[in-house]
């Protein structure tokens, strides 16, 4: 089932990658404000990922791109060339849709011959064309099927050969791994990165899964409620995350609420539920902040057990556990906060028992402070 | 309804194809298929394939036919007229179907729900209404006679059965057209428009070809509908087509004439084909309603000269086909209505008439109609269950069979009864084929398939999962059909009713054909008697009023329980 990839076969389709620039963008429908003073620089043959939940304004900014949204204000560039005000079938953007689109009075040839033929090339280019794009996606041999009778798979796989046969400048991908099973979603996923590579395309991927996102892009921009929350490459994103939101979406974040009181030395946070923690004097500490930690970055130890040097030792009362193969998650009560501790999972070692008293350990640079 | 007994109190039923209940409804629906739809059509061909008054094989009697001038004249005329009146109809609904799904056009649905008008007053009596305003001496033409000095020939000869005819069936295309458009998938669109299409090539390469099966499925029922229709061109004074050719045959030399017969295979054949050609053209393309992404084309903004161009298409093909139903609202009050644009005066004359001596019509339609659609959607309930619901073998030749009476035109029908039932008698000694009650199971074969179809698609929407939750909770198959399966299904159930009772209640075809006595006729039988004379055009003008009204107020009450049905359910939008 692996993309069978051929390196000369490709060569014609591979055109000189082009950033895409997204300025000052608002769009409403009515009272309804989808997208908020969007800015995003994509870089030349870039994989970026617009990521976040539904409803966040990920798909309408992608449509937007692709001429089928028009933007109240801002302005979206290609390669430096101002498309804004061009209609969809000007604008050289490829498009993959979620639902794939394929046309089903077309066979799986004249699908991907479409593009071609609509830009008036010559019938022996289009013949050669398609071809390559078939094979690139190592479908050739399956051209003159119906839609209807390929599987999920072959679909996508036809739905992308479509959309890069006619060398659009950039590569849209709407959800495209949505309407696949989980087993086909992760190797599909190597193919759409293994081909973007090839190909060098600037390629733009919209998804709620960060696990899709974090795997195969280069760089993420999240979203939420219409705004861009943070742009960074995954493992930024992951240990230093601009906001609550940002924390919460990408992997589990635990947040305990308090009150930062003191200074200097003596600067501290007040738990609720009546704990105080020193705060190490060189941690940036905004007005306001939470204390947020990944539960895996935490250390789940015996009811007495003190901290490693300047870290954190929080008391705490085990109120679940659940083994997870590879590692055993415990829920923990710290004063009336829930948190979430990951302890690796070794055979022969105790378990900490539900119910008992237990202490939560945390290095300094586990801490991440943010206020909203 | 025979109660059906739960697999669970049988347990070899298992190794059957069926419990012994399921088994028994499906011989006591096959006995009735084949007894007043498969009897009257096999003796129409044995009779056609026969020599006169005996029993040896013969195929003289089509010799005979293709011999004949006049009948090769009528099967041309009959063809010629259904394909051009395929064409009139087309364009009437193309701009209709396109301009409201693609466009945001306001007035959207009311140009739908106009567009269904015609479809619910028989097409001869609008035949009528439309000799008053386009015929040689009608309202168009003495203007444009008045002003230019010439005429245009409308209603002249076939002219006349094509214009009428497609007046009338348009509908059939606008509505699957309409459909299939608005099931297009979005995104089918846009991935075109990405690719570099747009403006006509994005519809002649996308979007029409997504829509064909649409139109198709409404052109081939529109040719059907027009080739087998016996009383427009009668009315019209049209003899040299094949429908009015069988019935003349049949009344006027009689009911051993063999031709009459062999017109009436040839009438069955021209509608095999034509719907066997369309099914040809769909094979492998059942994809109209592949829907995946957001519903129906994107709506675009007319600019000012597209929507003057849009609105005044629009306005005049609804005046074009609303014009029968606004001259026979006039005819209907008019005292004399001849050699002038409109009514000399008006009078509420012809409705009191109606209302006195000619009630028994409006009562015999209703009775005849009510009887029609609930032995049809029994019917449609049974067989949509036993094929969907049950192993039973062979259960799928039930639902062929009882869709095989869409290719039995209704003339044919007519004839296969009085043949088949004219000698069985009752005790008494009269023929069965002279009951009233004949007319009602000839018009209840008749209009099974569409309530079949309702039936089927009410009961393929329902979750098997929510009949097996109630057996599961100790329901046995009988009550689970009564209490989960029919209350689900009863928006289709009536759907498939109401369709059944009003194009009953308009039927002519077969009738004609049937109706022995002026005391038994349907309210289309006393229309077309009414509109044979010119002193009987009044009345029959308002009894067509009423027949309308009627059926409209049906159509109108069900739709309304349907909705309400549905916003009950949570189903609505």
């Amino acid at each position: 089932m692996r993309m069978a990839i051929d390196m000369n076969a490709i060569a014609p389709l591979t055109t000189p990658a082009v950033s895409v620039d997204i300025e000052g963008v608002n769009l409403s429908y009515g009272d309804n404000h989808v997208l908020k003073n969007v800015d995003l620089a994509i870089r030349p043959g870039e994989f970026f990922a617009f990521l976040g939940p539904s409803g966040c304004g990920k798909t309408t900014l992608l449509r937007l791109i692709a001429g089928f949204n028009q933007a109240d204000t801002g302005r979206v560039t290609i390669g430096g060339k101002d498309i804004s005000t061009l209609p969809p079938w000007k604008r050289d953007v490829g498009m993959v849709f979620q639902s794939y689109a394929l046309w089903p009075h077309m066979s799986v040839a004249r699908n991907v011959a479409f593009g071609l033929e609509e830009r008036g090339v010559g019938r022996d280019e289009v013949k050669r064309r398609v071809g390559v794009a078939l094979d690139l996606v190592g479908l050739g041999h399956l051209a003159e099927r119906r839609p209807s009778q390929l599987s999920g798979g072959q679909q996508q796989r036809v739905a992308v050969a479509r959309t890069v046969a006619v060398e659009p400048k950039v590569l849209l991908l709407d959800e495209p791994l949505s309407n696949l099973d989980a087993k086909m979603r992760v190797q599909v996923r190597r193919e759409l990165r293994d081909l973007q590579q090839r190909l060098g395309l600037t390629t733009i991927f919209v998804t709620h899964d960060q696990e899709e996102a974090n795997t195969i892009c280069d760089r993420i921009a999240v979203m939420n409620d219409g705004i861009v929350q943070q742009v960074g490459t995954p493992m930024e994103l992951y240990e230093h995350p601009a906001n609550l939101f940002v924390a919460n979406f990408l992997g589990t974040a635990n947040i305990l609420d308090g009150k930062v009181a003191g200074t200097g030395a003596d600067r501290h946070f007040d738990i609720e539920g009546g704990l105080r923690l020193p705060i190490a004097a060189d941690a940036e500490v905004p007005e306001g902040a939470k204390l947020v930690f990944r539960p895996q970055h935490a250390n789940l130890a015996q009811p007495s057990a003190a901290a490693a040097g300047p870290g954190l030792a929080l008391p705490c009362v085990v109120a679940h556990r659940e083994f997870l193969g590879a590692s055993v998650r415990y829920g923990v009560k710290i004063g009336t906060t829930e948190v979430a501790v990951d302890m690796p999972f070794q055979s022969g070692r105790d378990l900490h028992e539900i119910g008992a008293a237990a202490t939560v350990t945390l290095s300094p640079h586990a801490l991440i402070w943010l206020a909203r | 309804m025979t109660a059906i007994p739960t697999a669970a109190a049988l347990p070899r039923a298992r190794r059957l194809s069926a419990t012994p209940g399921q088994i028994a409804l499906a011989l006591a629906i096959a006995a009735f298929l084949l007894l007043f739809l498969g009897l009257p059509v096999g003796t129409v061909l044995y009779v056609a394939f026969t020599e006169k008054g005996t029993s040896t094989f013969t195929l003289v009697n089509f010799y005979d036919f293709f011999r004949t001038e006049l009948f090769m004249r009528s099967l041309w005329n009959s063809f010629y007229v259904s394909a051009m009146s395929v064409v009139w109809a087309s364009v009437f609904a193309l701009p209709l179907a396109y301009l409201t799904t693609r466009f945001v056009f306001r007035g959207a649905l009311l140009v739908q729900t106009l567009g269904f008008l015609p479809l619910i007053m028989p097409p001869f009596v609008g035949a009528v209404a439309m000799q008053l305003f386009f015929g040689r001496n009608g309202s168009v033409n003495l203007l444009l006679d008045d002003w230019f000095g010439f005429k245009i020939g409308f209603m002249e000869g076939l002219n006349g059965v094509i214009f009428v005819q497609s007046v009338h069936y348009f509908p059939f295309i606008l509505i699957n057209l309409s459909a299939a458009l608005r099931n297009i998938d979005r995104a089918m669109e846009e991935a075109a428009q990405n690719l570099g299409s747009s403006g006509f090539r994005l519809f002649r390469r996308i979007v029409f070809p997504l829509a064909l099966p649409g139109y198709l499925a409404g052109a081939s029922l529109v040719f059907v509908k027009v080739f087998d229709d016996l009383a427009t061109p009668l009315l019209l004074n049209v003899k040299d087509m094949l429908a009015p050719q069988a019935y003349l045959r049949v009344t006027s030399i009689g009911i051993a004439d063999p031709m009459g017969y062999v017109i009436s295979v040839v009438l069955i054949v021209a509608s095999v084909v034509a719907m066997w050609l369309s099914a040809l053209a769909l094979k492998g393309r059942d994809y109209a309603t592949t829907q995946r992404g957001g519903g129906g084309l994107a709506r675009r903004k007319m600019t000012p000269w597209e929507a003057v161009l849009g609105y005044g298409v629009v306005i005049l093909i609804l005046a074009l086909v609303l014009a029968p139903h606004l001259g026979l609202l006039l005819l209907s009050f008019a005292t004399i209505w001849s050699f002038s644009p409109l009514p000399d005066g008006f009078t509420t004359a012809h409705y009191a008439r109606v209302f006195g001596e000619s009630s028994l019509y409006i009562k015999n339609t209703l009775i005849y109609a009510t009887l029609a659609g609930g032995i049809d959607i029994v019917l449609g309930v049974a067989i949509a269950y036993l094929v969907l619901r049950t192993k039973l073998i062979g259960r799928e030749w039930l639902d062929w069979a009882a869709s095989a009476a869409l290719a039995i035109p209704g003339v044919v029908l007519g004839i296969g009864y009085l043949r088949t039932f004219y000698g069985v008698t009752l005790p008494d000694g009269t023929p069965l084929a002279t009951l009233w009650i004949t007319i009602v199971l000839a018009l209840a074969i008749r209009r099974l398939p569409y309530a079949l179809r309702a039936c089927y698609a009410a009961l393929q929407q329902i979750s098997v999962s929510l009949e097996e939750a109630a057996e599961n909770l100790g329901a046995t198959k009988a009550r689970t059909v009564r209490r989960v399966v029919v209350p689900l299904m009863a928006g289709g159930i009536l759907a498939g009713f109401v369709t059944s009772f009003s194009t009953a209640a308009v039927e002519l075809s077969a009738t004609l054909m049937l109706v022995q006595s002026n005391s038994d006729a349907p309210l289309a039988y006393g229309l077309y008697v009414f509109m044979q004379s010119a002193a009987g055009r009044g009345p029959g003008a308002a009894l067509g009023v009423v027949a309308v009204l009627l059926v409209a107020l049906c159509t109108f009450i069900s739709h309304v329980i349907i909705e309400r049905s549905q916003k009950a359910k949570g189903m609505g939008h």
